[in-house]
């Protein structure tokens, strides 16, 4: 098969999941059994085009010219290649705990929720492999659309106003902020491509950079960086497959990619290096780690707790791209692959915990520990990955960006990061210790439902065991940034 | 046969709709009235292709009717400015009379059929005159037979709601003082130079090179009858119930159409005869149109999303789309004018393709449509709806539809200027457009209340998707409008320059 080709296919395999679903509507296991379908033939798709970037094969398409410099084209690059392994591969999983989670909970409009859910895939593979900032931005639109009947899915007066919420804040912070800068870049540059070393040296005033930078990370609304985090635990309200693949993974790794790319293809690491326009971002990035993971404590909502932390973890990406030397590039980019591995566990888990004792508060899992053994031994495997705890897979990510806050002197910061992990300990195990050393009093009648519990196990498993494979993902990575 | 009809090409696409409007007018036929006019588009768009062919060989034509020579006569103007505008008039009064034959059957008493279409043609005659007139009093006159028209056309929207006769008068009494304020500037202008011709008008001008005050006040009230005309804010008031009393097929003329004529005929005056006077000109571009614009901009947008009626809601946007179209011809650059044209006419596709939707919807559901009547149509009336949408996320401007392509350019524009505070409010003003829209699909896809989906008429489909369609080909080729705009642009402009 082409390269070209490959890439086609990825991204249409998921449209077809959905055309299928949907014309199997009548058929439960059938419609059902196409997002497990298409998320294997991705994720084998992914997989091939990530050996190939690190065989130095090119994955590019163009489709036709929108405008001046501007082509309707896909270019795989190595950071691309990664997020859509990681999009594709959780999908499969994501497949397989969704049936369990949807008829468990009983939830209605399944078969819409599966075709959306597979549009929204079919967005992230698209941004992940972009060839220039328009096609990345006209697919980070149609993520924002397609996940919208995924929120409102319930359809009362909560989740509408909720999926109100996210779709202006996202929508609205991209046409105000991310169009504009957008703009902005072609104007100055003639072209959106994405480069090796970024566009923007010698062509871009860099007096002006800072405030690029700034209507980038604030169009790029699914960075979630306060203050424009309100979106993300808003859209709790959706059933937790979606809160699993798409808010802790798909879109909420959509927009901390988004700006990377910016920040590696767009505005080239050397050039914020120089002008060190980015620095202030370090600070934004610091806060929102500090004040998300406060919020996280105080939150007994086991789904908005993890929203916060979600929230706080983003910005750790953001940070390691504010920081922008090669060190702390590197962190953030695997910290997007460490991440998603750990909270959708995490997720999964908080899912699997409501499917089966219909439980949301952590202050109600008195005793769960001792009923539900398997779903919280993957929740603390999980959690331990996202503290940075090793052997698990998050401590790679963390030590990266805690040498790249060296690298560049900024002492402070490596601080706080050690702090965030010590407020990590507290609201990421507190559940965990609430569960097993309390008693229950009353009586919770358990439901069973199987497939949701065997994800997070293998999710949980998979912190573990590529600690020991970092080198795998890290060789792409470091092809990625060459200072 | 046809060769001796087409060296008349420029005077029949105006003469032909406003004869066959006289002969169909008391037609007690259902259908045929339709179709007369059908052919007699059909002959207005071979005509149009024809001047089109013209001009791409000779690049102007001036027409001299009854032989009379231009500062004497009247004379129409074929040149780079309006040949693009004439195409797009063309095509779309011929797909929006095909689509208007369902709405009228619906809306208005069979009876009246004869009557509807020859106030149709009448309009379309009149609309396409102002288009191509060189004559600034022969403009009045299409401008009143235009008004007349859609102001009949307008309260044939009486059997649906006796709401629109009110709004028939309103524009009629605010149109009558618009042209007033026009007519009277033209006094001015033929006391002081003689001529109404707008090329001998530019010569005679130039006599009075340090400007005169009788000059400045005529061409204040000709352009301040012309911004009433062209629904510029805040001179807009008459249009909002106007396209949302009106019959569907006539919203969807009237929006499309209607005032985008108008505003080239207020830019080539800009441009093309006021531009002696840099001084008054700049004064009136800087300080009049370009606050005002801003001001329509927003205070469109942020109207339109309190509004419950669909059409008002469309019809308030385009208050706010006129805005944009006015912010980029205040610029006086090249890539101002340019990417005024290009909304014009991207716009009046968008507009005319989400009024044929709202109109169809409001014939299947017999009464007003309202936010709440819209529950679940998504799932009932799954293609008209689609296209809804289409033309509603270009309305927005998201990449890969025209409405894109009018934001980037108007951009553009607006950076060449440095004009940033501008920039930031057309971006936020576009995402507010996404507020207003995004409730229209939340009701029509994610309300409680479902609906099995239902036959849609074909017939609708065609017109609807046509327009539909082309918002998206425009969207990923858009070189034909855009260098139908920068030909209009060069033109214009070469004069300011000079």
């Amino acid at each position: 098969m082409s390269n070209s080709f490959l890439i086609i296919l990825g991204i249409i395999t998921p449209l077809f999941a959905a055309l299928f679903s949907y014309v199997c509507k009548y058929n439960d296991n059938l419609r059902d059994s196409f997002g497990i379908i298409g998320g294997l033939i991705t994720f084998v798709i992914s997989l091939k085009i990530f050996h190939g970037i690190q065989n130095n094969e090119v994955y590019q398409i163009t489709f036709f010219t929108l405008f001046d410099g501007v082509d309707f084209a896909f270019k795989v690059s190595a950071l691309g290649s990664i997020f859509s392994l990681v999009a594709s591969s959780l999908w499969i999983l994501a497949s397989i705990y969704t049936i369990g989670y949807m008829r468990g909970a009983g939830e209605k409009n399944q078969t819409r929720f599966v075709i959306f859910y597979s549009i929204a895939i079919h967005a992230a593979l698209a941004i992940a492999w972009s060839g220039n900032l328009l096609v990345l931005f006209i697919f980070y639109e149609i993520l924002t659309f397609s996940t919208f009947p995924l929120v409102g899915h319930k359809q009362n007066a909560e989740s509408q106003s909720a999926g109100r919420l996210y779709l202006s804040i996202l929508v609205g912070t991209s046409l105000i902020f991310f169009l504009p800068a957008i703009f902005w870049i072609w104007l100055k540059t003639g072209t959106l491509d994405f480069q090796d070393g970024g566009i923007l040296m010698n062509k871009f005033p860099a007096e002006y950079l800072s405030f690029l930078i700034a209507m980038l990370v604030f169009g790029i609304g699914k960075a979630a960086i306060m203050p424009i985090h309100r979106w993300l635990p808003a859209a709790m309200v959706a059933p937790t497959p979606v809160s699993a693949l798409l808010h802790a993974v798909a879109v909420v790794k959509a927009g901390v990619f988004s700006f990377l790319v910016v920040v590696v293809y767009i505005v080239g690491p050397d050039f914020l290096l120089q002008t060190k326009s980015s620095d202030w971002l370090v600070w934004l990035a610091c806060f929102t780690i500090m004040a998300s993971s406060i919020i996280a404590i105080t939150k007994d909502d086991l789904k908005a707790r993890l929203a916060y932390s979600t929230i706080s973890q983003l910005s750790y990406i953001i940070l390691g791209a504010a920081l922008a030397s090669s060190l702390a590039l590197k962190g953030a980019s695997f910290h997007i692959i460490t991440h998603a591995l750990g909270k959708i566990t995490l997720f999964f888990c908080a899912g699997a915990i409501y499917v089966t004792a219909h439980i949301k508060k952590v202050s109600d899992l008195k005793g769960m520990g001792y009923k539900l053994p398997l779903i919280f031994f993957a929740y603390t495997l999980g959690a331990l990955s996202i503290i940075g705890v090793p052997p698990f897979i998050g401590s790679w990510s963390k030590f990266y960006l805690i040498m790249g806050s060296i690298e560049r002197e900024f002492i402070i910061v490596a601080i706080i990061l050690g702090i965030s992990s010590l407020l990590n300990i507290y609201y990421l195990l507190q559940p965990v210790v609430i569960g097993f050393t309390q008693n229950s009093k009353k009586e919770i009648k358990l439901t069973k439902a199987p497939l949701t519990v065997w994800p997070p196990l293998i999710t949980g498993l998979g912190c573990l065991v590529f600690f020991f494979y970092a080198n795998y993902f890290l060789n792409n990575i470091s092809g990625v940034i060459v200072n | 046969m046809f060769d001796i009809f087409l060296d008349d090409a420029p005077a029949l696409v105006v003469v032909l709709p406003l004869l066959i409007s006289a002969i169909i007018a008391f037609m007690p036929s259902k259908i045929w009235p339709w179709i007369i006019s059908i052919i007699t588009l059909l002959l207005h768009l071979f005509l149009s292709l024809h001047l089109l062919k013209e001009i791409s060989v000779s690049g102007l034509i001036i027409y001299e009717f009854g032989n009379w020579e231009p500062p004497w006569g009247i004379s129409f103007k074929i040149d780079g400015v309006n040949i693009g505008l004439q195409l797009l008039f063309s095509i779309f009064v011929l797909v929006s009379t095909f689509y208007s034959r369902k709405i009228f059957l619906n809306e208005i008493d069979y009876r009246d059929s004869g009557k509807a279409y020859s106030l149709w043609l009448l309009a379309i005659g009149s609309l396409n005159g102002i288009i191509l007139t060189n004559d600034i009093f022969n403009l009045f006159v299409f401008l009143e037979i235009s008004a007349l028209a859609s102001i009949s056309l307008i309260a044939l929207g009486a059997g649906q709601n006796r709401k629109a006769l009110l709004a028939a008068f309103n524009y009629l009494i605010i149109g009558a003082i618009g042209a007033t304020f026009y007519v009277i500037g033209v006094g001015f202008a033929y006391a002081m130079t003689g001529t109404l011709n707008m090329n001998d008008l530019v010569i005679q001008l130039a006599q009075y090179s340090d400007g005169q005050l009788a000059i400045f006040a005529g061409m204040s009230f000709m352009l301040i009858g012309l911004m009433v005309k062209a629904a510029i804010f805040p001179v807009h008031i008459w249009l909002p119930p106007a396209y949302s009393y009106a019959p569907s097929a006539v919203s969807t003329l009237l929006a499309a159409l209607a005032t985008k004529t108008i505003l080239y005929f207020f830019v080539r005056l800009l441009y093309e005869v006021f531009i002696i006077y840099p001084s008054y000109l700049s004064l009136f571009l800087d300080f009049v149109l370009y606050p005002l614009s801003l001001l329509a901009i927003f205070i469109g947008t942020v109207i339109a999303i309190y509004q419950d009626d669909i059409k008002k809601l469309l019809a308030f946007s385009s208050i706010a789309q006129i805005g944009y179209i006015t912010l980029a011809f205040s610029l006086k650059d090249h890539s101002g004018v340019a990417s005024g044209f290009v909304h014009i006419f991207n716009h009046a596709l968008i507009k005319g393709g989400l009024f044929m939707a709202v109109g169809y919807f409001a014939i299947l559901y017999k009464d007003r449509v309202t936010l709440n009547s819209l529950k679940g149509f998504g799932y009932k009336y799954p293609i008209t709806s689609f296209a809804l949408l289409i033309c509603g996320l270009s309305l927005i401007g998201l990449p890969l539809t025209n409405g894109f392509i009018s934001k980037l350019y108007l951009f553009q524009a607006l950076y060449t200027n440095q004009m940033y505070f501008s920039i930031a409010l057309v971006a936020v003003s576009s995402a507010l457009a996404v507020v207003y829209f995004w409730k229209i699909v939340e009701q029509m896809w994610f309300s409680e209340i479902k609906f099995k989906s239902e036959k849609e008429d074909a017939y609708i489909y065609l017109p609807i998707w046509i327009v539909t369609i082309s918002i998206i080909v425009f969207g990923i080729y858009s070189t034909p409008i855009i260098e139908f705009s920068n030909l209009s642009a060069d033109y214009l402009i070469s004069g300011y320059q000079n």
